[in-house]
């Protein structure tokens, strides 16, 4: 007990001295966060005493933290919602999210009527909609997730209408559950499946409304299915602030946005 | 100065740290107890058992296909482990020995240490796909058991271990003089004896398989269903809070923490019955 | 003949465990193994952890074991000892004592998290910090450390402290003298399951010791696990698989020394008393 107890006076009456520096903390949406670890690095670089330190955790964490103040800035994975107007965000990145299948499935489109039934659970098996006998596994993301937000809006489902298979957390979770199960079909951020593709994955994107999944066409705007990546900070943004936020939405780290396949957005 | 001998000084000092560590659980109850609090106005209690579902977005929270998930999870994993961890530490005392012995202690040893989302990541890569090729869609309450009896198997076998090692020489001896045939020995005279050794190591097990969560949220589907056989996805209580907490706000989050709470007192059910069950036993 | 049924079940379920160890340790230990390099235990993590090392994360988990195995040798041998030398059995604080360490045992690791995120970082004040995580894995594995402990002190033969009480010996000496010595190799074993426990922990550490990468300058410093480190790179980075499976081997490695070296100590102490 004693041992503890000199341990945290001494690290105390050390980070006395440590903490001369200034210090940026950002917490939010774990689809955020590798990005924002990246250009944390690169500001420090460029700005001497300055630490930026970045946790994960969600986006509903981001938006929680940064009006208690624990956090400087949010990271938010989606729009902020009509009820989250106190706060302001800065859209650093898009992010599109396409239908994959297993590559071995030979479906090469489906219609928006198709993809409701799948998920309805009115369609049962990849014959139905041109494939082979098999029975379709769904995989749906969790409960409060914004992908799974954006899919039901831009479907128009209600959470308790959709009929799944395997539910998921992460973006990798769902590429990789896809790629181990031949008759999947599930949906993912847009960059993270072509970049597991390029890498001989074996998952594959499906046209939306006939438009193709890419991120160049999440760049350009014509895909249907696409969500801002932002920072999201309470009240007047000045000083450090305001530098690191402009930092993020500069051209400076657009290199390290196409990193981690997502779409810049810097003008 | 109160006359302080070294003595009392030993043993108040011992005592605290004893007071310290049962700190922490009251610590831990009150603050989860504390967060679902407001959840027993608003959905309010009965609403956790008799919604139609888990939408808690859409305000329905019936918890019931989860904890009924749960329950088979950790029973299936923890009656697989516990009669092979068993027979793990009896080979490491009574069968094997040399280098073989050596090598497979240390093994126990490791394989209780990797990561659970090494094992998720395995079960998810490899376990996953091979049920998918008997029964779709893979991710499974069977993909589940499978995975935490991996998990806990390891934890079972070390306490098990310890457990024997109480066991007197003298009594083993005894035995033997008798005429009892090895097997005999050990299971009626060495296992008795390490009884409550191994039901520390049952409790221990029976606790880590409930609270598991990563591997379990990588493998078991997370559909929240009651499930009608082993192929069947489900959600585990823990897997609930994992996927759901970081997204949560409101009634939902006191929902998440609500279902955390029901895990610690199906937890603390547990512990109390072994409690007796042992003092029954202790007590003939 | 009996006997021999009996045998082939024991040799049988050891082999099983066996295999299974093989087919996840070997699985991860080709794919990590290779192309693994001396650089990658020294450098920074690049590219969200695609590239690069790990050795910032690396220093970030020493000092979180450090930590956590501080207290839970401090605390937990003091509560193992004290339950079994200095109480009856069936003292009322001594059941609740254990009672509440087995339903420790069973909270959840993603409970602790949420529980070390308000009591370490906010209300202590300690935030998103290596000791806030230190102090956390502590939490976890302590019931796992004193329940081991306390039953290789049961397994001692009173006879042992009635003989040292005939020779005149306070508690105290017959405690530091005859009981502990004796139980060392059960309170080394309870050691290696906490340490197993604390570096197999992500999801409690996620929300204390967090998930910046860089090298930490002190223990309030926010510094990534390797365990957290590599159920980002699994779950999260499209492309991290190869860098997470080179993170798991190096864990794996790390708990072969270290189990290596505590039975060495072992081995040693045992000499050195006898």
């Amino acid at each position: 007990m004693l041992k503890l107890l000199a341990l945290v006076g001494f690290t105390l009456s050390l980070s006395q001295f440590s903490f001369s520096a200034e210090k940026l903390v950002l917490t939010g949406s774990s689809t955020v966060a590798p990005l924002l670890g990246e250009i944390a690095k690169r500001f420090e670089k460029s700005h001497n005493d300055v630490r930026v330190d970045v946790q994960t955790g969600g986006s509903s964490r981001g938006i929680a933290d940064t009006r208690q103040g624990v956090a400087d800035i949010g990271m938010v994975s989606r729009a902020l919602k009509p009820s989250e107007k106190d706060l302001t965000a800065f859209t650093v990145a898009m992010d599109g999210i396409g239908m994959i299948v297993h590559s071995s499935n030979p479906i090469e489109k489906l219609t928006q009527e198709q993809i409701l039934n799948i998920y309805k659970g009115k369609v049962k098996s990849w014959k139905n909609v041109g494939g082979p006998d098999k029975s379709v596994t769904v995989v749906n993301k969790a409960e409060g997730r914004s992908t799974l937000e954006l899919f039901l809006k831009h479907f128009q489902l209600k959470p308790y209408e959709i009929k799944a298979s395997v539910i998921i957390g992460d973006n990798e979770q769902g590429i990789k559950t896809v790629a181990g199960n031949p008759n999947a079909i599930g949906y993912v951020s847009i960059g993270a499946a072509e970049f597991s593709i390029s890498q001989g994955v074996n998952i594959k994107l499906l046209p939306l409304n006939g438009i193709v999944s890419s991120t160049e066409n999440v760049r350009n705007g014509r895909f249907p299915l696409s969500r801002p990546l932002n920072l999201v900070a309470k009240g007047e943004v000045s000083g450090l602030k305001k530098q690191f936020i402009e930092f993020a939405k500069s051209s400076e780290v657009s290199d390290l946005v196409r990193d981690q396949y997502f779409v810049s957005v810097e003008q | 100065m109160f006359p302080l001998s070294s003595e009392n000084l030993l043993v108040a000092s011992l005592k605290f740290c004893a007071g310290v560590c049962s700190g922490i659980v009251f610590l831990i109850i009150l603050f989860v107890a504390n967060e679902a609090i407001p959840s027993f106005t608003s959905p309010g209690f009965t609403a956790f058992f008799t919604d139609e579902a888990w939408y808690p977005t859409y305000n329905q929270f019936n918890l019931v296909p989860m904890i009924i998930g749960t329950l088979c999870l950790a029973s299936g994993a923890v009656l697989l482990s516990a009669p092979l961890g068993i027979l793990s530490a009896l080979f490491c005392h009574f069968y094997g020995k040399g280098l073989t012995l050596k090598i497979y202690r240390r093994i126990i040893e490791l394989l209780a240490g990797v990561p659970s989302v090494v094992f998720g990541f395995w079960g998810l890569m490899v376990l996953v796909p091979m049920i998918a090729k008997i029964a779709q869609p893979g991710a499974s309450l069977l993909a589940g058991v499978l995975i935490l009896f991996i998990m806990i198997l390891p934890t079972m076998a070390l306490t098990a271990d310890v457990a024997l090692e109480q066991v007197p020489k003298s009594l083993i001896q005894g035995s033997y003089a008798l005429g009892y045939t090895k097997t005999r020995t050990l299971l009626s005279v060495v296992l008795p004896s390490a009884k409550s050794g191994l039901a520390v190591g049952f409790i221990l097990q029976v606790g880590r398989a409930l609270g598991e969560t990563m591997a379990v949220l990588m493998v078991t589907g997370n559909v929240v269903q009651i499930p009608e056989s082993v192929f069947n996805p489900i959600r585990a209580l823990t897997s609930n809070i994992a996927l759901e907490m970081a997204y949560a706000v409101d009634h939902h989050r006191s929902a998440l923490f609500f279902t955390g709470l029901i895990l610690i007192l199906v937890v603390l059910a547990l512990v109390l019955l072994s409690h007796s069950l042992q003092r029954t036993a202790d007590g003939r | 003949m009996g006997d021999k049924l009996f045998s082939i079940l024991v040799h049988l379920s050891v082999l099983v465990i066996a295999l299974v160890f093989f087919a996840i340790v070997g699985d991860v230990a080709i794919k990590g193994f290779t192309a693994i390099q001396w650089d990658f235990i020294f450098t920074e993590p690049s590219r969200s952890g695609r590239e690069g090392g790990v050795g910032p994360i690396l220093v970030s988990t020493f000092l979180l074991l450090g930590i956590c195995l501080s207290i839970v040798i401090s605390l937990g041998l003091g509560t193992a000892i004290y339950l079994n030398e200095f109480t009856f059995h069936k003292s009322k604080f001594s059941k609740i004592i254990e009672l509440s360490l087995d339903i420790l045992a069973g909270v959840p690791s993603i409970v602790f998290g949420l529980f070390g995120n308000v009591l370490f970082c906010k209300i202590l004040g300690l935030g998103f910090s290596i000791l806030s995580g230190g102090l956390t894995l502590a939490c976890m594995a302590l019931p796992l450390f004193i329940r081991t402990a306390q039953s290789s002190l049961r397994g001692i033969p009173s006879e042992y402290r009635s003989g040292s009480k005939a020779l005149g010996f306070s508690k105290a000496t017959t405690l530091i003298k005859v009981t502990l010595p004796v139980a060392i190799p059960g309170i080394i074993a309870g050691l290696i399951l906490s340490i197993g426990r604390a570096m197999a922990e992500t999801a409690a550490l996620i929300f204390t010791s967090g998930y910046v990468d860089r090298m930490p300058s002190s223990l309030l410093d926010s510094g990534r696990a390797l365990s957290v480190h590599i159920y980002d790179l699994s779950m999260n980075i499209s492309g991290g698989d190869l860098n997470a499976y080179r993170s798991a081997f190096l864990l794996i490695i790390g708990l072969l020394f270290i189990n290596f070296s505590a039975s060495t100590i072992i081995k040693k102490t045992l000499r050195v008393e006898n």
